[in-house]
């Protein structure tokens, strides 16, 4: 009885997590007919997913031809906007900087795409803010950015036109097994039956494979990003360098993150704070060093997201062995721009088992069999200790 | 012994040249009288006010809505600094108590250790002034930032002139400033007829009272005494348009309502002035309460979102107190100054007291809160001003300025224009499909239409976006949660944020992602590690 008010209020494929490798698996799913409901803590691509750089060029990845592939087609694919921008400019402010913009470069060309160098006048004339301390760059003719905000709702609102179903502020508290599948998913607004389960829930899915006795290591972190006013638009808005990621988005405002992270402990399902630290002032240096042109323009906006890291760096995509209708998938940090092609290569994992465009042979979750329990101890990847301010004295 | 990654904040946020036992921010009543408390306690306090604020600063609306009517006497900083001396007596006071008055300084941050972070080495404020930026440590914190204007669009209100009662009442009274003639004052309660006042004293003519409401809603003898002054107000009116060549309102057009606030065809006058100054109410200023954070609640009769306090003033942040305007303003405080001073002296005692100072006096009585008549009082009243200029003026009007946001823009999530975007599915959205998801959410809907994304940093559409986003949802403005506020909570210039030199480290071991080798590494060369260089990248800059 139990099992079929679960199943009434279920759905085929549940997926725990309304981030963007959630919504953009339920996307696929739902255009290929498929019953999925998306269960969201809080609201859709809240957290990391929709607060990152933007930048859709991971070419190294086994996801990386998809990416460049899928890109130019999502608006239309989608039916909403999601501002994607082809090609990236990398600025270098020295030699090693500029060693390291070719290395991105020739891996792409080793995968067929086109870029070239750019001396400091050719850089110049694509980017008239760059300064007199810029040596060189990168011309990428392929890869690009889009806007993280805009793509989050653009998935979610496209995989509800095709029949899905999200369900926002509902927190997932316990996973139901029963003869090694997970049948139904628990959650803060009831319980929801499924045939397939898909857990993406970015720093909180190893919390989740604990649940299924899985261990898999996983350092949440935050990371910060500042944002400016408009500035008037530059040809190619994906210019990026001196240590930064970021983009000019179509309004024109500079937005941009990068240097130190902070590894911390997320203790609980809660919507965490999205706090800055005074590294906003250092992030500010950093862009107006990388666009001196720049460099008087106002500062509106800073924002911090929490994200999750394996130990390599690398994702897990994987289908379970047991339970062996649960897929995972975490993309250590670097989720967005692969997100077309993982969400397709994850709805493929439920629904033939495999991936059916790539070997995703790398990203398996045995890899970190032999991985000790104090990995993040022995790496420097724990969270300070909690630093418990002096009690204030008073009386009221 | 923790290892260390290098590329990780730990060790790299260096605490502050220097950090005091008591801050105070914003030198208002509230704030002067928290901080000589103080320091007449033995407590070193720094007290920290951003007037005079500097003209680029005036000119987007921040800290308040001025309305692009400064003359040019702002741009002589000396002169404005003397006039914000000269106007408020209690400064010398605070500095013959003692007290490190530093004016013309921005606070546009507040950073603590939380539950994200845990690297800080004290709690801090970042300041800024127009050349440089630093931070203060501080042990305690007295929050005392007054209140901000509420601003509602109308057609017409992106011209020069369309001004806040606050950003008024420091022009006219604090820096003399004001580069207006003849003014419309919109609103009749207290605050409308202080305003009017205020402008007459100086000079300024006022050219009408308008009012949505049937009554005057202020003290009737005060309101007699200005139409006795000839001010004509008018009842039961709305603002239909601004007009003006070149950019400037030149006139406004009122037209009388109807009781459900709908125009009465035919009624229409236009009125010459130069000037219209909201005067409906202010808002708490609660952004660096909520950098802190603490707990706020929605209190209508208050301005909405206050800090919940304790008769000591003391927030839910035991090291952070707040006093004055930011706790709560309703009309009343305006004849009741000594209200803000007793809330300051409480919070000065308070927070000498949990310094260590010696018990101080009894505590005096005060009361922010007048009994209201309902719990919704104040957002029904700017509803019904909100209903009125949508009757009068449409729904094709910028609710934001700074990116050009239509109220229809914004209750159908268009995305923005410049994306030139259409699509049978996007015309289907809108909020309220997006209800069907779960409560509208300010912050979601910002990003979305970017209503609220502008330099002003949502100032001047903060409220009349909730406001619309509550019609829009059938609810009240309490059931939207609070938008969030971030750093800078002024919009600053990179160059006079960024700090004038770095720790090694951060600067050596900056890299733009994690730095692990093996992120970014090619899949088809297993083992072949990118690695972000760090120590050997010498920028050219820093040479």
């Amino acid at each position: 009885m139990m099992a079929d008010m679960a199943r009434a209020s279920g759905a085929s494929v549940v997926i725990v997590g309304g981030g963007v490798t959630g919504l953009s698996t339920g996307w696929w799913l739902a255009r290929a007919g498929v019953d999925v409901l998306v269960l969201e803590k809080g609201i859709v691509g809240w957290e990391a997913s929709g607060r990152n750089g933007g930048g859709a060029t991971h070419v190294y990845s086994p996801f990386g031809l998809e990416e460049q592939r899928l890109w130019p087609q999502m608006d239309e694919l989608l039916g909403y906007p999601t501002e994607y921008q082809p090609h990236r400019i990398g600025i270098a402010l020295s030699e090693t900087q500029l060693a390291l913009a070719r290395r991105w470069a020739e891996i792409g060309g080793t995968r067929g795409f086109r870029w070239e160098l750019l001396d400091r006048r050719q850089l110049k004339e694509l980017v008239p803010i760059v300064g007199d301390n810029a040596i060189g760059g990168t011309y990428l003719h392929f890869g690009g950015h889009a806007n993280p905000q805009r793509t989050v709702q653009a998935y979610a609102w496209g995989l509800q036109d095709n029949g899905g179903r999200i369900q926002q502020h509902a927190t997932v508290t316990g996973l139901t097994q029963r003869g090694g599948r997970v049948t139904a998913v628990q959650t803060t607004r009831g319980t929801f039956g499924a045939d397939t389960v898909v857990i993406a829930a970015g720093p909180q899915t190893g919390a989740f494979a604990d649940m299924l006795g899985i261990c898999l290591p996983l350092a949440p972190a935050r990371v910060e990003m500042i944002a400016t006013e408009p500035i008037p638009l530059m040809r190619v808005g994906g210019v990026a360098g001196n240590g930064l990621y970021g983009r000019q988005t179509l309004r024109g405002n500079l937005v941009y993150g990068g240097g130190p992270h902070e590894w911390i402990n997320v203790p609980d399902m809660a919507t965490p704070e999205h706090a800055n630290t005074p590294l906003v002032r250092n992030l500010a240096r950093r862009l107006a060093e990388l666009l001196p042109g720049a460099a008087h323009v106002r500062l509106i906006r800073a924002w911090s997201g929490l994200v999750e890291n394996t130990p390599d760096g690398l994702p897990v995509v994987e289908r379970l062995a047991r339970p062996d209708n649960v897929v995972i998938a975490t993309m250590s940090s670097v989720g967005f721009g692969l997100s077309p092609a993982v969400g397709r290569a994850v709805s493929e994992l439920v629904r033939f088992g495999r991936c059916q465009f790539a070997d995703l042979g790398a990203l398996a979750l045995g890899r970190f069999a032999d991985t000790p329990r104090d990995w993040r101890e022995h790496a420097g990847w724990a969270a300070a200790p909690s630093a418990v301010e002096a009690a204030a004295g008073g009386d009221d | 012994m923790r290892e260390t990654d290098p590329r990780s904040i730990a060790g790299k946020l260096t605490p502050p040249d220097r950090r005091v036992p008591l801050v105070v921010v914003g030198a208002g009543a509230a704030g002067v009288a928290a901080a000589i408390e103080a320091a007449r306690a033995g407590v070193e306090v720094v007290l920290i006010d951003e007037h005079p604020v500097d003209n680029d600063m005036m000119a987007m609306d921040v800290p308040l809505c001025f309305g692009q009517r400064m003359d040019g006497s702002v741009r002589n900083r000396a002169l404005m600094l003397e006039r914000v001396v000269e106007t408020n007596p209690d400064l010398a006071a605070a500095h013959e108590a003692g007290v490190d008055v530093q004016l013309g300084t921005y606070v546009w941050g507040a950073f603590v250790n939380g539950p994200t972070v845990q690297e800080l080495p004290c709690s801090m404020l970042g300041l800024a002034d127009d050349r440089r930026s630093w931070l203060l440590g501080y042990d305690r914190l007295i929050v005392a930032a007054g209140a901000r204007d509420v601003l509602l669009g109308f057609p017409g209100w992106e011209r020069a002139g369309t001004l806040g009662a606050g950003g008024a009442a420091a022009l006219l009274a604090r820096y003399r400033a004001l580069a207006a003639r003849r003014v419309v004052v919109l609103g009749s309660g207290a605050l409308g007829l202080h305003t009017a006042s205020l402008a007459l004293e100086r000079g300024i003519e006022v050219a009408g009272i308008v009012e949505v409401d049937a009554r005057v809603r202020g003290d009737a003898a005060r309101a007699k005494t200005l139409t006795d002054r000839g001010v004509p107000v008018f009842l039961s009116h709305t603002l239909q348009s601004a007009r003006g060549r070149t950019g400037e309102i030149e006139s406004v057009v009122l037209v009388a309502v109807n009781r459900d606030g709908t125009p009465i065809a035919g009624s229409e006058r236009e009125i010459a002035c130069d000037a219209v100054c909201w005067a409906i109410g202010l808002v708490p200023n609660v952004e660096l309460l909520h950098l802190v954070g603490a707990r706020l609640r929605f209190v209508s009769q208050l301005g909405g979102w206050v800090p919940e306090v304790t008769a000591r003033m003391r927030t839910s942040v035991p090291t952070v107190f707040a006093a004055g305007d930011c706790t709560g303003f309703h009309e009343g405080m305006l004849a009741a100054p000594d209200v803000a001073r007793a809330e300051g002296r409480s919070a000065g005692r308070a927070a000498a007291e949990s310094l260590g100072a010696a018990r101080g006096r009894e505590d005096e009585t005060r009361r922010r809160v007048s009994a209201p008549p309902t719990a919704d009082e104040t957002h029904r009243y700017w509803r019904a001003w909100l209903d009125s200029l949508i009757a009068a003026g449409g729904w094709e009007v910028n609710v934001c300025q700074c990116e050009e946001v239509t109220r229809r823009e914004l209750v159908e999530t268009k995305p923005p224009r410049y994306l030139g975007w259409q699509s049978p599915q996007m015309s289907a959205r809108s909020v309220t499909t997006l209800l069907r998801d779960g409560p509208l959410n300010q912050d979601q809907i910002k990003r979305l239409t970017r209503a609220g994304m502008g330099p002003c940093q949502s100032r001047r559409c903060r409220e009349q976006v909730g406001l619309l986003l509550a019609r829009a949802a059938n609810t009240t403005l309490d059931r939207i949660p609070l938008p969030t506020f971030r750093p800078p909570i002024r919009p600053l210039p990179l160059n006079v944020l960024w700090p004038a030199d770095e720790p090694a480290a951060m600067r050596e071991e900056w890299v733009s992602w994690f730095g692990i080798p093996t992120q970014f590494s090619p899949h088809w060369t297993a083992g072949m590690a990118i690695d972000e260089p760090t120590a050997h990248a010498r920028l050219i800059v820093s040479e």
